[in-house]
């Protein structure tokens, strides 16, 4: 068990969340997403790093540069010239600035006096523009720990990755929030919880994507000898723990790895050595074909590179990270050799060639000139990291919680005003007039208070996106627990049985339930309905088709002669025919009236039948 | 030189400088930030986070002022051995940068700034930079193309391989057809200029520069507009300068050629130069300037009701081109005021604003009119070129039949007996 306060872990959420607006964030095109295989465009483009206003490049943006790529971009009849970046954006989307001030208000935060849209330089190909535009919309909330939060930004989406360098348009654009607290938390469990508080918030709207990738959370962590370490795309609340754990491991680990390589004097030898010759006739397919092979030199590091810093990571695949930046496929290092084609034979004439002792690690790349030399260079850098302790990165969540190096952390020159949005004032009397929505947890609390739902129920409905139509069918006069139910379980079931519940609107759905208030179906009757109007069934037809009407007069006469035709049957059960006869007259009147009013009028018709045929009557 | 006029926005005077470090009051704390400028009656204040907002000027205070320091400009080292061209800058977006001012984009570098933002470009050529003006492209005059004219004809007689000039896309097929019809030259005359501006990322500048630096090497002999040929980076347009039109307001491929195909096409990345049979080849026409303009020249859109006095305002002027309908027409109303411009001397040239096809005029009945007035045939010429035409045809022959055969031969390839 780690001690987390003994080592200091400092730890903050910046928190994205899709908006579910009309239109994207700077275009009037749809936010909804397509099948890849939908796209009827194709084009391609490259991206370069430009200066900023202050006419510095930002480290980031330079190391996505190191290898120029060529990236592919998807478009659809959903997507316009603002998405290939061929038309100026259009004017801030109102919707969007305006949910986002409600959300800053559900977190208590002051909205900045005219809010400037600026261009966030990412080069890595998920913006045909190579800037993500986002505006700082408020600063300084409170969360239920007592931390900070921040700032509220306003951002627009960016490209789904196909594969590779492709990348999909539908998605780009959508506006989202970006919610940042402060470095707060002081356990993986505190981050969690906090994670989870802000989703609840944002759900609170009723307003927000909902869905697998809608909400993605990135996560600052570090320990007190470690640094700071932003962690990318975190989707799933349940291994944010894990994950916020595994890094605390990694950056203890590398502090201890720095620890003994000072105690052994290690050093990073800055010249790497031509060692292409000594591989002509090697069996290793990369360095066979390599135009240039160099070996980097690390007296003292044997046994550190491949030491385990996090499942399934070691210190090598921090240098090899590192090294693909340059577009070579990775690297190999002497611990982890004799392997890959490379005999020990090989791996003795590297010594001896380089005249280097047992305790020096070498560290091979390959490529061509270019690729081998910029990615020997990222290999000294790491090395020499290695020796300051944790280095301050972006990173990115693998399965499983481990993490793995992206770029460097991105610093105030990626920012450039983003000259074609003009700025906007926010009003502070508009702002205090905003409609502020209940949250989430106090719903459930007034569900169970008011509504006589059991906490389990009014949870599960407050945590569900059916929790708003839940509230207007209630409005709407319809039964607490018919609407829970229905909402809950019924729709879920159809789809899992494989209707296409997308189909059915709010206003179906609510049609439905009103028949059944009314008497004019069973509730028994309803995923029925449900099913022939997901069909493409209209409302009424489909609760005529399942629950025909049936008079008072209609269901007495039914009743009368199915207890008539079972006289002996009924005789000789007494009252315990209700049970056997109950599902015979609900098939009859197929669900179109309720089962206590069927169970109502077989119970008397049983008991007149039974006393008519008492021993002495006529019969 | 000349210098812009910038969009306006009023500027704020203050005690405040750009770069001044402030504190900025706001919400619970008071952050640090730097001052950028004043607008609309804000500061806007960059944050350390690189954010920009915009607060009243009452809620900031001085910490600082830092020094000026001007980082030591990175020196462009370059390849005597390689052909050498000149860059002539006129301003545009191939090299603009953001107007603290205004908050705009405006156009302020010079050509080696250029070179240091697209280094590639000294692998192509060794280049002599001449900063003309800079201007946004709306802004040009007739008399700016004369002394563009003026600086490429001094480049080419001082043997340059090839002159590229930068320039602001909106009338950049203007200038191209000015120069086209001023200067004979045995050297590829490049225009280049970017759809998206230069300080993004994804700028068609890069492109657009290193295939126009690759034209200006290659064996064309013209004046030129070389431009993205799709919204891909795959590829730039060779296009004749008096062919070619910005026909999309915002695309990367916005400019096209009309009546003729490309005359040729520079690969991406490969800088490979195709060019097709139509090209004038290098070294074909000897250096020549005939830089004289008549700017009392018009260009008139015609529509349906156009009123009788939109053809009179141009009494006075020595020549007008019309941009008819269809074939070339324009209302019936509107022949005679057309015959009494001729009648005082004015020069008329019919064009379409089909601006593909070809005008004829002896199809229908008002066509037939128009030539019976006097009206001259612009042929397959674009309306804007047939302009800037008359104002040179005009302004180098002062012999009216002489100027009328003019405008209707090909004198630059502006026009063409077949249409294609």
């Amino acid at each position: 068990m780690i001690d987390y306060e003994q080592l200091g872990l400092k730890a903050g959420i910046e928190i994205h969340q899709q908006l579910n607006t009309r239109t994207k964030l700077f275009c009037q095109c749809p936010t909804h997403l397509r099948k890849f295989d939908e796209h009827d465009k194709e084009f391609f483009r490259y991206l370069r790093a430009t200066e900023s206003e202050l006419g510095e490049i930002d480290a980031a943006a330079k190391e996505e540069m190191k290898h120029e790529r060529m990236f592919c971009y998807y478009g659809y009849d959903t997507t316009c010239l603002v998405e290939y970046d061929e038309e100026p954006p259009s004017p801030l989307n109102k919707e969007a600035l305006e949910l986002s001030c409600i959300i800053a208000c559900l977190l208590g935060m002051t909205p900045i006096e005219q809010i400037h849209t600026m261009r966030k330089l990412v080069i890595d190909g998920s913006n045909t523009s190579g800037f993500q535009r986002t505006a700082l919309i408020a600063v300084d909330g409170t969360l239920p720990n007592g931390g900070k939060i921040e700032t509220i930004c306003l951002e627009e989406e960016a490209a789904q990755r196909v594969e590779g360098d492709t990348f999909s348009l539908d998605r780009l654009g959508i506006p989202l929030v970006e919610i940042t607290t402060s470095p707060c938390m002081k356990t993986p469990e505190e981050v969690r919880q906090m994670a989870g508080y802000l989703g609840m918030v944002l759900r609170s709207t009723g307003r927000v994507k909902r869905g697998l990738g809608t909400i993605r959370q990135d996560i600052n962590i570090s320990i007190r000898e470690g640094a700071r370490v932003e962690i990318k795309g975190v989707q799933d609340l349940d291994l944010i723990a894990e994950m916020v754990d595994r890094e605390v491991r990694r950056q203890n680990c590398l502090v201890e790895i720095r620890d003994e390589l000072l105690k052994r004097g290690a050093s990073v030898n800055c010249l790497p050595a031509d060692v292409t010759g000594l591989f002509t006739s090697t069996s290793s397919t990369i360095l066979k074909k390599a135009r240039q092979i160099l070996a980097v030199r690390l007296p003292g590091f044997t046994g550190f590179v491949g030491r385990e810093i996090q499942p399934g990571r070691r210190l090598g695949s921090e240098i090899s990270d590192y090294a693909k930046k340059c577009g070579v496929g990775g690297i190999f290092h002497t611990d982890e050799l004799p392997a890959y084609g490379i005999t020990a034979g090989e791996v003795e004439s590297l010594r001896n060639y380089l005249k280097s002792g047992p305790d020096e690690c070498i560290v091979l790349v390959a490529g061509d000139k270019t690729k081998a030399s910029c990615a020997a260079q990222q290999v000294i850098r790491r090395a020499e990291s290695a020796l300051k302790g944790v280095p301050e990165e972006t990173r990115k969540m693998l399965e499983g919680g481990s993490t793995s190096y992206m770029r460097p952390l991105p610093g105030a020159a990626r920012m450039y005003p983003e000259t074609d949005v003009f700025p906007v004032r926010i009003d502070p009397q508009w702002y205090a007039g905003l409609p502020v929505p209940e949250l989430l947890v106090d719903k459930a609390e007034r569900f169970i208070r008011d509504l006589s739902l059991d906490p389990a129920l009014a949870s599960q409905l407050a945590s569900s996106e059916q929790v708003f139509l839940f509230e207007r069918a209630v409005a709407e006069g319809i039964t607490p627990l018919l609407a829970a139910r229905t909402l809950l379980s019924s729709v879920k079931e159809l789809a899992r049985s494989g209707s296409d519940v997308s189909c059915l609107s709010d206003d179906d759905i609510l049609m439905v339930l009103k028949a059944v208030e009314d008497g004019r179906a069973a509730k028994e009757a309803v995923p029925a309905i449900l099913e022939k109007v997901t069909a493409g069934m209209a409302v009424r037809d489909a609760v005529a088709e399942c629950a025909p009407e049936v008079s008072r007069g209609r269901l007495e006469d039914i009743v009368r002669t199915i207890v008539q035709d079972r006289h002996e049957f009924v005789k000789e059960k007494g009252m315990g025919a209700l049970g056997p006869l109950m599902g015979i007259v609900m098939a009859e009147v197929r669900g179109s009236v309720d089962g206590k009013l069927v169970s109502q009028v077989l119970k008397q018709e049983i008991s007149r039948h039974l006393s008519a045929t008492a021993p002495g009557d006529k019969v | 030189m000349h210098s812009s006029g910038t969009h306006g926005g009023s500027h704020v005077s203050s005690e405040f400088r750009s770069g001044d470090m402030v504190l900025c009051r706001h919400g619970d704390t008071a952050r640090p930030g730097t001052y950028i400028t004043g607008r609309d009656g804000m500061a806007v204040i960059k944050l350390d986070s690189g954010y920009n907002i915009g607060v009243s000027p009452s809620e900031i205070s001085l910490v600082k002022r830092p020094e000026i320091t001007s980082s030591p400009p990175v020196t462009v080292t370059q390849d005597e051995n390689l052909p050498h061209l000149s860059i002539v800058s006129t301003g545009g977006t191939i090299a603009s940068r953001i107007d603290y001012r205004t908050g705009a984009v405006t156009s302020q570098f010079d050509a080696e700034d250029i070179l240091r933002a697209i280094p590639r470009l000294v692998t192509i050529g060794h280049y002599r930079a001449r900063k003309l003006c800079t201007i946004l492209s709306e802004n040009m005059t007739p008399a700016i193309w004369k002394e563009l004219a003026e600086a490429v004809y001094q480049e080419i007689r001082c043997g340059s391989a090839g002159v590229i000039v930068t320039h602001g896309t909106d009338t950049m097929a203007y200038s191209a057809a000015a120069l086209s019809f001023m200067i004979d030259t045995p050297v590829p005359v490049i225009f280049v200029g970017s759809q998206r501006s230069a300080d993004r990322p994804s700028s068609d500048n890069t492109v657009n520069a290193l295939c126009s630096a690759s034209a200006a090497v290659s064996d064309l002999g013209e004046v030129a507009v070389v431009m993205h040929g799709t919204t891909s980076d795959d590829s730039c347009s060779i296009h004749r300068g008096t062919r070619v039109r910005k026909m999309h307001s915002s695309r990367r491929d916005a400019f096209q050629s009309t009546g003729i195909p490309p005359i040729g096409r520079v690969r991406y990345p490969s800088l490979e130069v195709e060019l097709g049979d139509a090209a004038i080849r290098r070294g074909k026409q000897e250096p020549s300037i005939a830089s004289s303009l008549e700017e009392r020249c018009g260009l008139l859109y015609s529509y349906p009701g156009m009123p009788v006095n939109a053809v009179t305002s141009f009494s006075g002027y020595k020549g007008l081109v019309i941009a008819g309908t269809g074939l070339g027409h324009v209302s019936t109303s509107l022949i005679p005021p057309v015959m009494g411009l001729i009648e005082e001397g004015t020069m008329v040239v019919m064009t379409s604003q089909c601006l593909h096809g070809r005008v004829c005029d002896r199809v229908y009945d008002t066509g037939r009119d128009l030539i019976k007035a006097g009206v001259i045939e612009g042929e397959d010429t674009l309306p804007e070129v047939a302009l800037v035409k008359l104002m040179w045809v005009l302004g180098n022959t002062k012999d009216p039949e002489h100027a009328s055969t003019m405008m209707r031969s090909s004198l630059k390839g502006e026009c063409g007996g077949r249409s294609l």
